[in-house]
């Protein structure tokens, strides 16, 4: 049988039951308006839904009752024994319906004309003259009169009736195989399974301690049948998706309507089954999230034509397991977030500033949307954008401990992923140690375990006092769990223990810990109301071994530290924002340390040395004056740093950095290779001299940071020139958008040797204000991390129009990270290429300008 | 484990001892109410026996971070948690030192949550006449006049009279 008709079946049985009772106290108490209102409410229900479910024989009887019942209502007509019993004998009618209905799933077939005519005319006033239809409150005195029964009264409607309830009296107990059981109930069963989990567990630490007990078996069994009662009473309260899913399609459908779009609503994993308590609660949220996609995320059917897509617009709910969560996604093909309305209305309302605005990434700034009052919708519609969303939603769904991540492109559409628990009552959480004392963090927040510190693991590092930890190439920030907990006091802090590796929402951090024990069922309990306040823990519970521990939140301690805070703490944000923005190679560079010439170390970013060679003295020649060595099957040109060689003087092995291009090579002699570093590059450019940029602090001594660029040339003017790449440039202009003066001097002498005409400028509101003073170039080479607008300001500005927005953009950058790269590219860069790969980047610009991109 | 040692180390309020000049029952007395005993540093303190559901012996108390500093904890009462209020800190006196020993457990609810009130000793539970009862001396220390109810006079010694209600009313 159909669900939906299932459900009625149901409801219409509890409401005719409902129906029997509010008549006899109505019979009773004529002038009783809020039971006549209650009777009416029931009526109309039955109708209604007949009426939606396509019942028409239950509908017209309804209809009937009704009308009849309206009068009442209205006053209009003085409350009846007859009228009263008449709206029993409908209801009889329609309970005799319904039996049909249970045992074939359709309306059995039978004549209500009578039953209705009396109705109708009862409704009419018609049957006022008949002395049986005197009213209640004068026939008093008949009280005592018992009312025909409902038997006599249904055979006077025909023989179907009498048919179908014989079966249904048999159906009844067949058909539905369920019962209604209070929720209380189950809450009640499912704490008390709680409580026996701890017991059970308690019990078998115990059992553990002592070998071959008497216990042993018996306990074995007990902590069995607890764990299947456990999954049996938690089974209770699991219920599809789909329940809360069930108004969308037609809430989608009046939304095409209202807004004059054509959606489709496709829903996935329907029958996927999560605990009724976290269902009621993400219900709301979900129902929201489908109506702002439907409104803001959607496009009309013109929009859509013009953006080359189908013209009716596609929303997608899917749902499904995953270790012990439930995922839900809501995808959209519409039209993306816009960025830059984000970004403006961030900043109207003080959220952030342009300079944090310019550093933040896609997702970042994507992530204001679940700030407080924040709507993009330009206009308020009757559906949505009133301001008060998706801040509630996440809200919501981190109430029950899940996170709301959103993905969005522009013009291609918006997937939101909600990560929640499959139940809140029992959650697997891993057992820590910090500052001396356990914790529980629940699993659902754990991305993976990094031990750190101690021999052959990670190490943690530290940007001023911020500890932070380098997993596969990106930096994660930390924090102490003993100091966010102020338990270190007088503890000195160990560089070794666990990193748990987190995730609220889009933010990633580590909590640093002393020791992980293992994973633990628990129940959660709230803590006391005293330690409400303390938002670090999201409730506390006993252990195995009858230990009370605190269970932590990961998103107290997100908003604590401020990793992810979206409500109004911009301030600690951004705080904990800067040492990720630390990161980026722009400003930390694998630097090489060497010696030459004179005692002050010497630097050059390790990414431009091809090899560190080690050159015997006797294989270097003299040709001209000038040193060479056989290197690969080529003569490679050597450059003295030092500025002399003297094969007499040289040492017997002489360390080479050799840089190449293409298959042609360069070594530049050092004396010493010092050391590989990892530094923040602040040259001070003062002092220059040939050969050198500039000056900076490295591991505390001055270092020289020498100019590739002039040693290089060096090695002979055309060392450029024949490039093995294809033919060189013949003086097409490429506009160098670089802040750092020291990239900017790479860059540049490297681009012009290879024949192109070069214009440097240091930002990218400087490169606009060129193309609004009418400079022409056939190529841009841009760095994406720069102060102001940035890199991807830059292109979108060149992008939105005017002479400069069919030209090939090549982004220049140290983070050459896939998203950073879909980044880039979104924002209508043409190509993507690691800093310091010169050869990349002039094949890059080669293939730009010989094939150049359409707007 | 835990069990066995909350039966082995409780105290469970002792009858009361057959005051002088009073046989009846200490309950049933209009004219007195019974309080459980229990020393602060020294101080002695009477909570009302009927706002008392336990005794413990000294109990595995699990710190929490972050919280008011009176609270020194929480414990596991038969399964429940039960949140450890020192009473030293509550009433501004010295913290316990380690020759003290290990403090006591008075457990009291309040909207069905369990509270554990840390006390040195935990004596035994006294009918105390209202006559012998006084008001709060007015130079009495405001953070103690906040939580008692009065003094009551015992012989030689004072006893405050602790209103369990307003020791808990923190944070």
């Amino acid at each position: 049988m159909d669900d939906l008709l299932a459900d009625f079946l149901t409801e219409t049985h509890e409401g005719l039951v409902a129906l029997d009772a509010a008549l006899v106290r109505l019979e009773r108490a004529p002038e009783d308006a809020a039971t006549l209102s209650e009777v009416f409410r029931i009526v109309h229900t039955i109708k209604g839904t007949c009426g939606f479910l396509g019942l028409s024989r239950m509908e017209s009887v309804a209809h009937a009752g009704e009308n009849v019942l309206g009068r009442y209502r209205d006053g209009t007509l003085p409350v009846s024994r007859g009228g009263i019993s008449l709206i029993l004998r409908a209801g009889d009618c329609i309970r005799a319906i319904v039996a049909g209905l249970e045992a074939t799933g359709a309306e059995p077939a039978g004549d209500d004309a009578g039953l209705i005519a009396a109705l109708n005319a009862k409704a009419n006033g018609e049957g006022l003259a008949t002395p049986a239809e005197a009213t209640v409150g004068a026939a008093a005195v008949e009280a005592a009169t018992p009312l025909p029964p409902p038997a006599a009264t249904l055979a006077g409607t025909g023989p179907a009736q009498a048919e179908a309830e014989s079966p249904a009296s048999g159906g009844a107990v067949s058909a539905p195989q369920t019962i209604r059981v209070s929720v209380d109930v189950l809450e009640d069963l499912m704490m008390l399974v709680s409580e026996l989990v701890l017991t059970r567990n308690q019990l078998l630490q115990l059992a553990r301690n002592q070998t071959d007990s008497a216990f042993a078996v018996p306990l074995q069994r007990l902590s069995h049948i607890t764990s299947d009662l456990q999954e049996g009473v938690m089974k209770t309260r699991m219920q599809p998706i789909g329940n809360a899913w069930a108004k969308l399609p037609r809430l989608v459908r009046d939304l095409s309507v209202e807004l004059g779009k054509k959606i489709d609503l496709e829903m996935r994993g329907a029958e996927t089954e999560l605990d009724r308590q976290v269902l009621e609660l993400i219900k709301d949220p979900l129902t929201h999230m489908v109506r702002n996609s439907g409104d803001h995320g959607l496009e009309g059917p013109e929009e859509r034509r013009r953006a080359g897509k189908p013209e009716t617009g596609r929303i997608t709910l899917n749902a499904y397991h995953e270790g012990g969560h439930i995922i839900i996604e809501i995808a959209d093909d519409g039209r993306g977030l816009n960025l830059e309305r984000i970004r403006q209305k961030a900043l109207a309302q003080g959220l952030a500033t342009e300079a944090e605005l310019a550093g933040m990434s896609e997702r970042e700034i994507q992530r204001f949307i679940f700030r407080a009052g924040f709507s993009t919708a330009a206009a308020v519609t009757a559906v949505s954008g009133r301001g008060v969303g998706m801040d509630v939603v996440k809200t919501n769904i981190e109430r029950i401990g899940g996170t709301i991540e959103v993905h969005s492109k522009e013009g291609s559409g918006t997937r939101f992923l909600i990560k929640i628990p499959l139940t809140l009552a029992i959650v697997s959480a891993l057992i820590v140690q910090s500052g001396g004392e356990r914790f529980a963090v629940p699993q659902i927040g754990v991305v993976e375990l990094v031990r750190v510190g101690g021999a052959g693991a990670a190490r943690l590092e530290r940007i001023k006092d911020a500890p932070v930890l380098r997993l596969r190439d990106r930096l994660l920030p930390l924090v102490r769990l003993a100091s966010l907990l102020r338990l270190d006091d007088d503890q000195p802090q160990e560089e070794s223990g666990f990193v748990i590796v987190t995730q609220v929402g889009a933010h990633v951090f580590g909590i640093i810990v002393d020791r992980v024990f293992d994973t633990e069922e628990i129940v959660v309990k709230p803590v006391a109301p005293i330690l409400r306040h303390v938002t670090m823990f999201s409730g506390n519970t006993i252990l195995g071994d009858g230990s009370v521990i605190m269970i932590l939140d990961p998103n107290g301690i997100a908003r604590a530290t401020g990793v992810g805070a979206e409500g109004g703490e911009a301030e600690a944000e951004r705080d904990a924002a800067r040492p990720a923005a630390l990161l980026q190679s722009d400003t930390r560079t694998a630097l090489l340390l060497f010696r030459a010439g004179d005692a002050t170390p010497k630097a050059v970013p390790l990414g431009l040395v091809a090899r560190l060679e080690d050159v015997a003295r006797e294989k270097i020649e003299c040709a001209g004056g000038r040193p060479l060595v056989q290197y690969r099957g080529q003569l490679m040109p050597l450059v003295p740093l030092s500025g002399v060689w003297d094969a007499a003087g040289a040492p017997e092995r002489q360390p080479v950095l050799v840089f190449s291009d293409g298959d042609r090579a360069m070594g530049l002699m050092v004396e010493e290779i010092l050391d590989v570093v990892d530094e923040a590059l602040v040259i001070d450019s003062a002092g220059e001299r040939p050969g050198y940029l500039g000056s900076a602090v490295i591991g505390g001594k001055v270092t020289e940071m020498i100019d590739t660029a002039w040693w290089l040339r060096q090695a002979g003017a055309d060392w450029f020139g024949g490039s093995g790449v294809g033919a060189p440039a013949r003086g097409q202009r490429v506009l160098v958008v670089e802040d750092s003066a020291f990239f900017r001097n790479l860059v540049v002498p490297a681009l012009g040797a290879a024949g192109y005409a070069v214009t440097a400028v240091a930002d990218a509101e400087e490169a606009l204000r060129l193309r609004d003073a009418g400079a022409g170039f056939e190529a841009i080479v841009s760095d994406i991390q720069m102060p102001g607008m940035g890199g991807v300001g830059l292109a979108r500005a060149v992008r939105e129009g005017g002479p400069w927005q069919a030209l090939p953009l090549i982004a220049l950058t140290g983070r050459a990270e896939p998203a950073d790269i879909a980044r880039g590219r979104n924002a209508g860069f043409t190509d993507y290429v690691a800093k310091f790969d010169r050869a990349a980047l002039l094949e890059s610009l080669r293939q730009c300008l010989s094939a150049p991109v359409q707007g | 484990m835990q069990q066995a040692m909350n039966g082995a180390a409780a105290t469970a309020p002792k009858p009361p001892s057959a005051a002088p000049g009073r046989g009846a029952s200490p309950l049933g007395d209009v004219t007195a109410e019974s309080y459980l005993t229990l020393t602060v540093a020294d101080q002695l303190c009477g909570v009302p026996v009927l706002a008392v559901r336990d005794v413990l012996g000294a109990q595995t108390i699990t710190r929490i971070p972050l919280a008011p500093p009176e609270v020194a904890g929480s414990l596991n009462l038969r399964g429940r948690i039960v949140t450890a209020i020192d009473l030293r800190r509550r009433l501004g006196l010295p913290p316990r030192g380690a020759e003290e020993g290990a403090a006591m457990s008075v457990v009291v609810e309040r909207d069905n949550e369990l509270y554990s009130l840390l006390a040195d000793q935990v004596g035994e539970v006294l009918p105390l006449p209202r006559a012998d009862r006084a008001p709060n001396p007015p130079t009495l220390d405001p953070m103690w006049r906040e939580v008692s109810d009065g003094v009551h006079r015992m012989g030689e010694r004072l006893l405050i009279l602790l209103d369990v209600e307003r020791i808990l009313a923190i944070g």
